[in-house]
């Protein structure tokens, strides 16, 4: 019997303090904890940083690490920094190595890192060791070369590979969301359909259960199944909670792929131990033939700018689709003359069907709109040059030449917002392994010593 | 005929990974789940998010009283004409439709 405590759904999300400390009280033998996903966005794996704060990240981690040194079991985070890139798991070794120094603390460390090497990859495709999942982008070598971060994710076998160096707190780049839970029960013989099982149904935290911002849960692995049971005071966990869970964030609600095999729910029991605890048996893990882990890759998509104009004239708001499309086609045509280059512009209409694009079949349009205009182009220099060209369109542009010139507003001097480089998502894809370690590398250190 | 988001508890939409999103019809109830699942035919739901309807993976859950649908993101998450980068309010167009 193995019990995993999930402090909450991501670090830096936040949890209630009194569940961890129930949780803590109930004697875990790991504390496992995600740390990202791709769930934001490409900018995090592009760039290799954080989405969360690095005081929101450190204030919990640093609870988490004191948590752990009470309860004297391993801690382990995966996908450390939003995207698991070695720089991110960089920057949360340098956030520990600080807390250790700051408490005094003494520990070990483990760090398991994800990233990839563009021309390595590039290799490796050429080699045909890289195959496309559904609906992957088509890709050559050149794709992968061009990427500025590639992580392969990390399963429970790199994972445990990490927990056997018997280090106190391993930092892991990007895993599976399920790995740094599976892990444990598996090396310890529990039933491996549901130790996946478990650790999909936990590897959001409360999420499964009836008060989702409570954060902890408690997951008993065991040779038959798992158990569930919410640490917040008002949470429970019912049969629908649970199986919906497999719902969540997944293309198939009963097939779950990860690195060496796959989870089939189809044949899963949900039973209601009371009103709070939930026990499921019954799910099956299939090994794969071949080891694969999934890649993910971001590359360079060109530099932003931005800038908002508000209309509210309500002539102007009746007719802003026919003013939005006069001023792209005039704009457009004098960045051509005066920029050249490649670029896109848009201009999209917030108050009207900004969310929905061309998907939306029945907007209805208030007093007012916001006007977002975004230019994209190779250099930060072109971008900025045609958002500078869109302005006095924004500002001036008339309906009609017989009329007074209009004025709209503008919420900002300057009007326009630079958004940097941007980047995009450019693998779905997996790389078969003859040793699941192939792809990523393990070192530790110690802390305080 | 009732709009859909009026019939059922909840409509949820949100990514499966960068290139796949996903749509939960919770239907609450056995009845309610019947009519949903009969009501609302895949070839809608392909034409109103402009896909081509063998690429919609649909479940029909009984057990939850959920009809799923997963589909190709209409723009790969987060690329340049992309909306909205959770894919959280694709949701209400499937809200939107008559049963």
């Amino acid at each position: 019997m193995v019990k995993v405590l999930i402090p909450s759904g991501a670090l830096g999300l936040g949890y209630d303090r009194a569940a961890l400390a129930r949780g803590i009280a109930a004697k875990p033998d790991i504390i496992a904890i995600d740390g990202g996903s791709t769930d934001s966005g490409p900018h995090y794996l592009g760039t290799g940083t954080s989405k969360y704060s690095r005081g929101s990240t450190k204030a919990e981690w640093r609870e988490l690490m004191a948590a752990r040194a009470e309860a004297g079991v391993p801690l382990v985070i995966g996908t450390a920094g939003t995207c698991g890139a070695d720089d991110a798991v960089d920057w949360l070794v340098e956030i520990t190595r600080e807390i250790a120094a700051e408490t005094g603390a003494t520990l070990k460390l483990a760090v398991l890192k994800s990233g990839q090497s563009p021309e390595a990859m590039a290799h490796a495709f050429e080699a045909g060791r890289i195959a496309p999942l559904a609906a992957a982008p088509d890709v050559s070598a050149q794709t992968f070369r061009d990427c500025t971060n590639i992580v392969a994710l990390a399963g429970a076998e790199q994972i445990q590979v990490a927990l056997d160096t018997g280090a106190d707190i391993v930092i892991a780049g990007r895993t599976t969301d399920t790995a740094i839970i599976s892990a444990l029960p598996l090396a310890r013989g529990c039933h491996a359909g549901g130790a996946w099982h478990g650790s999909k149904i936990g590897e959001c935290g409360a999420l499964a259960t009836t008060s989702p911002n409570s954060g902890t849960i408690l997951i008993d692995f065991d040779e038959t199944g798992f158990t569930m049971t919410p640490m917040g005071a008002e949470a429970r966990a019912t049969t629908h909670t649970v199986s919906a869970h497999m719902l969540y964030e997944n293309s198939d609600p009963y097939i779950l792929y990860e690195p060496g095999g796959h989870l089939d729910v189809r044949g899963a029991s949900y039973v209601a131990l009371d009103d709070r605890q939930v026990r499921v048996e019954g799910s099956a893990w299939v090994p794969s033939d071949t080891y694969t882990v999934k890649l993910e890759g971001a590359r360079l998509a060109g530099y932003q700018t931005v800038s908002l104009a508000l209309v509210r004239d309500p002539h102007y708001v009746a007719h802003i689709r026919e003013w939005c499309d006069d001023i792209h086609v005039k704009c457009s045509a004098k960045a051509r003359d005066r920029v050249g280059g490649e670029f896109t512009l848009e201009l999209r209409l917030i108050g009207v069907d900004a969310t929905l694009g061309a998907l939306d079949t029945a907007p209805v349009v208030g007093s007012e709109v916001g006007v977002l205009g975004i230019v994209t182009a190779p250099t930060e220099a072109q971008s900025r040059e045609v958002a500078k060209m869109l302005n006095p369109y924004l500002l001036h542009h008339p309906l009609t030449e017989q009329e007074e010139m209009p004025t709209f507003a503008f919420p900002f001097s300057p009007a326009e917002m630079s958004r940097g480089a941007i980047y995009e998502f450019c693998l779905n894809h997996v790389l078969e392994l003859d040793d699941p370690m192939a792809a990523f590398s393990l070192t530790t250190q110690e802390l305080g010593a | 005929m009732s709009r859909l988001v009026d019939l059922v508890p909840k409509v949820r939409s949100k990514n499966a990974g960068p290139f796949w999103l996903t749509v939960d019809v919770f239907c609450g109830t056995p009845e309610v789940f019947a009519r949903v699942s009969g009501g609302l035919q895949t070839a809608r739901v392909a034409k109103a998010f402009q896909t081509d309807p063998a690429m919609i993976k649909r479940f029909d859950m009984p057990d939850l009283n959920v009809v799923k649908f997963s589909l190709p993101r209409p723009e790969i998450q987060g690329t340049v004409f992309d909306r909205d980068m959770h894919g959280a309010s694709f949701a209400q167009i499937l809200g939107d439709f008559d049963i």
